[in-house]
């Protein structure tokens, strides 16, 4: 068994039942719904803050690998006298340094960020044979309690969610 | 909202109904006929592209009109307008969802799908105009044999990063914005096979919100990151020309110039795709009039400062007591080609006065006319810039003219079948307006009217 998923009527039930869930000491759950709810970020003890880190990093990368490589190209490498001309012209190095920083923000921000830290692509997950499930991409909410949180005994922890008043619940085989 | 304004979402709705309409657009909906001749038509065109790119590969760039001192025409005017409209998309997309403005839900969707593939006809310009295409490569950066770099001081070197930077980061913004999308489509499809499509491309988004939390995250910082590269990619495009010295081209307005008459033509184009589509697909419920009247009141915003650019160059030419310059301005009103330069006041100065009445920003059939005129408006604009100063720089000994061939034709009009081709099928395969967002206005305005 993966866990026991319960499905809620709105948005706000679904935050009133995942603010209970974590009052009751589980820490292994998640919720499922069809747009992004702010309000879910405190109670699943989750929050986008690596995301940023990682695209500061991919950002950081991107500035000094543009930066290093064209003082390497115009300096080191293949240095061009133009009329005398400094060969570490560095303003002019500005604009390409600029657009890799972006690029290296924005690839680790998407590949990183998200796909890999959301584990992305996963074609297959347990959660996905939750009854209704395929609701939750359109209308449904859905919270689902793992079996491998410490806490989690079957019969308690239904017990428990039947307490949050769910449309339905439901078990979720592997 | 203030009284008197359209509202951003007309109708009654709910989760369902709005992703039962917009997915029903995708899965449901027959082929019409009218899509089909629209293929057919842009497909005629693309098949154009084709034949004039395999024409001119076959036999240089000597088919076109292009000559000594008029290397650029055609082709580079082809691809500052192209990449000019792709600016709107990222603009909605990115700059205004940084500024909270929620009327860009319904419409970032396919003006993000606009500016990609505005990015891909603009991209293939600068590599058809190489002399000799097939070395596109040396421009990046490589470790070669021959030992060389590219020459990292010239616009033309910062444009291909510039324009490669601005395609990636346009694509993953728009693929990561359509996640949450390709999963309603794939939980709603009735055919396995269909099913299966979509629920790759989802890469198996299940809606987990410690998901949706990254997704915000990152959704924010690339609509962070993407503002200032939208500027920079149409300021770097302007110092392809004013970074020279020819007259007409070396002028320090060009950066912010540009950057406004990009916006401006692209949401021109964002008009002339959103008009014809919301009709199509009976979408007036989620494109309001409150959406085309703000694309209007920024066209006006954008005109008039592409406006107030063309004044200052005009005095700048004056006061500056460069005769080459004071010369470059009298030949465009006067000379060979003047009327592309009336052209261009007259679509791009005097007709967007119009937009100071609302009864014509809240008339759909004004609105598109207008957004034809200011796309050709914007067009003549770039030819005017490239091709007259060319003509006629320093010595009148060099000075020659340029007249366009049915290649140069041929490659512009078949652009134009290559883009509504692409167009045509995304509005056919994937929505046409973000699902998840619109849910998620509905839970807003739900919320604000209890």
């Amino acid at each position: 068994m993966y866990g026991l998923a319960a499905e809620f009527k709105s948005a706000e039930e679904l935050v009133t039942a995942a603010e209970a869930t974590r009052a009751a000491g589980y820490r292994d759950f998640d919720c499922y719904s069809p747009f992004p709810i702010d309000e879910l970020v405190a109670p699943l003890g989750t929050h986008g803050d690596k995301v940023a880190l990682v695209t500061l990093l991919g950002g950081l990368v991107g500035l000094g690998g543009a930066f290093f490589m064209q003082w390497y190209a115009c300096v080191i490498s293949y240095p061009v006298n133009i009329g005398g001309r400094p060969f570490f012209s560095w303003p002019a190095f500005i604009p390409v340094t600029f657009e890799l920083t972006v690029l290296g923000a924005g690839l680790s921000a998407v590949f990183i960020g998200v796909l890999a830290f959301c584990g992305l692509p996963q074609l297959y997950h347990p959660i996905f044979n939750a009854r209704r499930f395929e609701r939750a991409s359109q209308d449904a909410f859905f919270l689902c309690v793992e079996a491998n949180d410490p806490l989690f005994e079957r019969d308690l922890t239904w017990r428990f969610l039947e307490g949050l008043g769910p449309l339905a619940l439901s078990e979720v085989p592997r | 909202m203030s009284q008197g304004e359209a509202p951003v979402l007309a109708g009654v709705h709910s989760y369902s109904s709005v992703s039962d309409k917009i997915a029903g657009l995708v899965l449901r909906r027959p082929v019409k006929r009218l899509w089909l001749v629209g293929i057919l038509i842009s497909f005629v065109g693309f098949i154009l592209f084709s034949v004039a790119v395999g024409y001119l590969f076959a036999r240089g760039v000597g088919v076109w009109g292009v000559n000594v001192p008029v290397a650029w025409a055609f082709a580079i005017t082809n691809f500052v307008w192209w990449i000019g409209i792709g600016h709107a998309g990222t603009f909605i997309s990115a700059f205004l969802l940084l500024m909270r403005q929620e009327w860009r839900t319904s419409i970032n969707r396919f003006a993000e799908a606009m500016t990609l593939f505005a990015v891909a006809c603009a991209g293939t310009m600068p590599l058809l105009h190489l002399g000799r295409p097939w070395f596109f490569y040396w421009l990046l950066p490589y470790p070669d044999t021959m030992g060389v770099w590219p020459q990292f001081r010239s616009p033309l070197i910062w444009d291909v990063f510039a324009v490669g930077t601005y395609g990636t980061i346009s694509l993953i913004f728009w693929y990561l914005g359509l996640l949450p999308d390709l999963a309603t489509l794939r939980d709603q499809a009735q055919r396995p096979w269909v099913a299966r499509i979509y629920g790759a491309m989802a890469l198996g988004w299940r809606g987990s919100a410690r998901h949706w939390a990254r997704y915000e995250k990152a959704y924010l910082l690339l609509s962070g990151i993407a503002t200032p590269l939208v500027i920079s990619v149409h300021s770097v495009v302007s110092l392809d020309f004013t970074a020279t010295i020819v007259p007409g081209w070396h002028s320090t307005i060009f950066p912010p110039y540009f950057v406004a008459g990009a916006i401006f033509s692209g949401f021109a184009m964002v008009l002339t795709l959103a008009i014809p589509m919301r009709k199509y697909f009976a979408l007036e419920e989620f494109i309001t009039m409150r959406h085309l009247e703000n694309c209007a009141k920024l066209l006006l915003v954008t005109g008039m400062i592409v406006t107030y650019s063309y004044v200052i160059e005009i005095f700048m030419s004056w006061y500056s007591a460069d005769p080459f310059e004071k010369y470059e301005t009298i030949n465009r009103a006067l000379g060979e080609y003047a009327i592309d330069f009336w052209i261009l006041i007259l679509c791009n100065v005097v007709s967007i006065q119009l937009l100071w009445f609302k009864a014509i920003r809240t008339n759909v059939t004004a609105l598109f006319i207008l957004s034809l005129v200011i796309n050709v408006g914007m067009w003549a604009e770039r030819f005017v810039i490239i091709v007259v100063s060319l003509a006629r720089d320093y010595l009148p000994s060099s000075w020659r003219s340029f007249h366009p061939t049915q290649w140069d034709i041929s490659i512009y009009v078949g652009s134009l079948g290559l883009f509504f081709l692409l167009f045509l099928l995304f509005a056919r395969v994937l929505p046409v307006i973000s699902i998840s967002e619109t849910r998620k206005l509905v839970h807003d305005l739900g919320k604000e009217t209890h």
